[in-house]
């Protein structure tokens, strides 16, 4: 087949437009989270304080932390999957998102006593959180693959692992609602691990199918 | 208006004719292709030459490349100038037949502006990357595919001479299309 014959087939085809790939992501990303919510209210659930817990400040952050890295993770999604686009201020969001949890570790050394730190960190709840993440972040993870690969990035794996990291915030983000550690040595130890964990998986499966 | 290179006017220009042809212009969206082939071709012949590679492929590079730059077109950003976007995917397309050829991938690829347009294209009858990989497709996409792009067929025709109707016959062109790239990527 000649390039100019193929032009002609593109052309012809080029009066039907993909959907756009903002809209897209947008969809998935408030698809993933309301299935997660779904799952959550129906397997998971608050846990039984949850309103005097409500009233404390190490509660609320974790919900800061995990809203702010799934949308600094998204907005830099957002740029990956476009070839050319510069990655705006997505990596400096994804930093700051660290360097608050670091500032929220450093204030709890200061204030709890070091003789509080081991217990505080191994928490109660390590193994359900461990297990809980992942499993909440299964929606976001498929949907916005799914979306990414209708996209084009130039780095597969980067791409996957930070929809892993958009993914794992909104699942840590409910769970959050459900443990009952919250100390910021138990959130950047476990949650961290447990974000790491989606992370590596969205790596090695965006690394396969964000191949276009 | 700033003064412009004759490089940047060209660009300029290629950028208005993607913004036309995304809002339906198929005229411009033929008249950039069409612009951007030879281009492309001088490009990867370039890339080809310094990789130390036989340029006898090339025109794979291009015919992959338009695919892609075809198929991907939602993922350019129609407030950003076209032509990082056209590098990217040319660059990328370039090191994944590269690489399928077992060479090394480490490669800059020029800034287009500079770029003079090749118009050699190889000996039609030469089989190619395209002609092998349209085996891989179904008899329907593989008719359809060929009765548009090589016999010249317009949608309207190809339907009434397979008795389909015409969205049925641009479902299958699109859909043609897109696997012949997922071919292209499953290559060894």
């Amino acid at each position: 087949m000649r390039t100019e014959d193929l032009l002609g087939a593109l052309v012809a085809d080029g009066g039907v437009l993909p959907t756009p790939l903002g809209r897209g992501l947008l969809v998935a990303l408030i698809g993933g989270t309301v299935a997660t919510a779904a799952l959550f209210a129906v397997a998971v659930g608050p846990r039984p304080d949850v309103v005097e817990a409500a009233r404390t400040v190490r509660f609320l952050v974790k919900f800061v932390e995990c809203a702010a890295l799934a949308i600094a993770a998204f907005v830099l999604v957002a740029r990956l999957v476009r070839p050319g686009a510069d990655r705006g201020f997505g990596p400096a969001a994804l930093i700051a998102v660290a360097a608050l949890l670091a500032g929220a570790v450093v204030v709890e050394l200061v204030v709890v006593p070091s003789t509080e730190w081991g217990r505080r960190l191994v928490g109660a709840n390590w193994m359900h959180c461990l297990g809980l993440i992942p499993l909440l972040s299964i929606a976001p993870f498929a949907a916005l693959m799914l979306a990414a690969r209708h996209g084009a990035t130039t780095s597969p794996h980067l791409t996957g692992a930070v929809v892993g990291l958009v993914s794992a915030g909104i699942g840590a983000f409910f769970y959050a609602a459900n443990c009952t550690d919250d100390s910021p040595l138990f959130v950047a130890t476990w949650y961290t691990l447990a974000t790491a964990l989606v992370a590596g998986i969205g790596a090695a499966v965006g690394g396969r199918v964000l191949r276009w | 208006m700033p003064v412009r290179s004759g490089g940047e006017a060209r660009e300029a220009t290629w950028t208005v004719w993607m913004r036309s042809a995304i809002g339906g212009d198929q005229a411009a969206y033929r008249r950039l292709l069409e612009a951007l082939t030879p281009v492309l071709r001088q490009a990867a012949l370039r890339g080809f030459a310094r990789a130390g590679a036989g340029t006898g492929d090339v025109e794979d590079v291009v015919q992959e490349t338009l695919l892609a730059i075809h198929l991907k077109r939602h993922t350019w950003d129609t407030s950003q100038p076209l032509m990082p976007w056209v590098v990217t995917i040319a660059r990328n397309k370039l090191i994944d037949q590269l690489r399928r050829r077992g060479r090394r991938t480490d490669l800059p690829v020029d800034d287009f502006a500079e770029i003079l347009p090749a118009p050699a294209e190889r000996d039609p009858t030469e089989a190619s990357d395209i002609d092998r990989l349209l085996g891989g497709l179904g008899e329907r996409q593989r008719d359809i595919v060929r009765s548009i792009a090589v016999e010249d067929r317009s949608i309207s025709a190809t339907a009434a001479r397979l008795e389909m109707s015409e969205g049925a016959v641009r479902v299958a062109l699109h859909r043609g299309l897109k696997a012949l790239a997922a071919l292209y990527r499953r290559e060894p």
